[in-house]
């Protein structure tokens, strides 16, 4: 058993520091250049804020609470991850593909228009600075 | 009395007793359940959403949302030209097992004129999502287990030979055929601008030594306004989907291909009520002298979002 060690450690340690990495926004580095660098095309819209707020409290406020601060089990959006480090790109290709393995289903159901109000909606919030998951 | 009128008599009233058997025990077996179940959602329903494909039979390939489950009561009338009319109704359950995983379960029954309403019975279906991001054509694996009767009319699916000669029996005949069958699906389904494209692809079988029944469906459908309006609405665009669903059957293992097989073609639509339910409708009409000449469809969901997180301390 002691000689057979190593090995079990690498077979715990291995997918604990894959979820690990996929819970903390290891989603990011999949996403490919082209999705990147996409911009909404209604950034800064408040018509579309307002709209991606209504679909944000009927689609995602039951995971992500009803003002993006996150709930037990599922993360904020007001994080810095999501206002600074993850372009618009990156969360339409979220949104698009999901995060099957953590829970997050793709919302490639809704239409992109929806999609991207979405995202703007999601990046007028700004309020990183109260949560850092 | 003679003895001819006194065993008409006899038969007239073991006629009636048997309908009275049979009524009480679908509102035992069926109705008693739904109606609990009814009130239990509408308990819990609360603030949930729905907006789902306005498909009847054609599966799409997006699956439940983890944790969230929908209750939906789907109806079919129909009447075959030298039968009854009839409505086959069957209540289902879906719980978004995990995001790559839907399971189902489904209770059936029918009510035919001038005959009985009887349950008919039960399936639990499974779909898995093999690939876990979005392609332009999305595979999902499904598979379903079914312990039905021959008096079922909720047309589901439609495969091998199925047709309205199927459901002209007698109600009391027709459920004596018990059917445990065995159905496998290729769902293919791709998102683009809007659009939802769904293809199936269907294999049934009769675990009672009977041959492989094969069938299709396809459907299309799109809402009326891909952006959300801004505002608090009812009745604007994008509450609303609209599209058009084919299915049929295509013959069996020894006899594969549209020969005797019966297929239908219908517009659909359904609305996102508010409070989460979502209200579909959809007249289809029978391709040839094979299927039921028209089929109205008719369903109800409600869409409850994490069902366990409500049991939980401080959930809303």
């Amino acid at each position: 058993m002691i000689k057979r060690l190593p090995l079990v450690l690498l077979l715990v340690l291995l997918p604990a520091a894959w979820l690990f990495g996929v819970a903390n926004g290891g989603w990011l580095k999949n996403v490919p250049a082209q999705d990147h660098e996409k911009i909404s095309p209604y950034r800064g819209q408040a018509d579309a804020i307002a709209a991606g707020r209504r679909v944000f409290v009927d689609r995602c406020s039951h995971c992500h609470g009803e003002n993006a601060e996150g709930t037990k089990k599922r993360p904020p959006l007001r994080s810095e991850r999501v206002q600074q480090q993850a372009t618009e790109g990156d969360l339409h290709w979220l949104l698009v593909n999901g995060n099957m393995r953590k829970g997050m289903p793709s919302w490639a159901k809704l239409p992109d228009q929806q999609l991207w109000q979405v995202i703007t909606y999601l990046k007028s919030l700004q309020d990183w600075g109260s949560a850092t998951r | 009395m003679t003895s001819r009128a006194k065993a008409a008599k006899v038969r007239l009233v073991q006629s009636v007793a048997t309908e009275l058997q049979l009524e009480k025990a679908y509102r035992k077996t069926f109705m008693k359940p739904a109606v609990m179940l009814g009130l239990f959602v509408i308990f819990l329903a609360a603030g949930c959403t729905a907006q789902e494909r306005p498909y009847f039979v054609t599966y799409s390939h997006e699956m439940e949302e983890p944790g969230n489950l929908e209750i939906e009561v789907f109806n079919a009338v129909g009447k075959p030209p030298e039968g009854n009319r009839f409505v086959g109704s069957n209540v289902e359950f879906e719980f978004g097992a995990t995001a790559w995983w839907t399971t189902e379960f489904y209770l059936d029954g029918q009510v035919t004129q001038h005959d009985s309403t009887i349950f008919t019975g039960y399936r639990w279906e499974n779909r898995f999502r093999p690939l876990l991001r979005e392609h332009w054509i999305n595979p999902v694996i499904y598979m379903e287990f079914e312990n039905i009767n021959g008096g079922d009319k909720t047309l589901r699916e439609v495969v091998g030979h199925d047709g309205k000669n199927d459901l002209i029996d007698p109600n009391a005949e027709a459920r004596t055929e018990k059917k445990r069958e065995m159905e496998l699906k290729l769902i293919l389904g791709s998102n683009f601008r809007g659009w939802n494209i769904s293809e199936n692809i269907i294999a049934e079988k009769n675990l009672a030594n009977e041959p492989w029944e094969f069938g299709y469906a396809w459907a299309v459908s799109r809402p009326l306004n891909l952006a959300a309006s801004a505002h608090n609405c009812t009745f604007c665009g994008e509450k609303f989907q609209a599209g058009v669903e084919m299915y049929g059957g295509l013959g069996d293992r020894h006899s594969f291909g549209t020969s005797q097989t019966s297929h239908y073609l219908g517009p659909l639509i359904n609305w996102a009520a508010p409070n989460g339910m979502t209200l579909s409708f959809s007249p289809q009409f029978g391709l040839n002298d094979y299927s039921i000449p028209r089929l109205y469809r008719f369903g109800v969901s409600y869409e409850i979002d994490q069902l366990f997180s409500r049991f939980h301390r401080g959930a809303r």
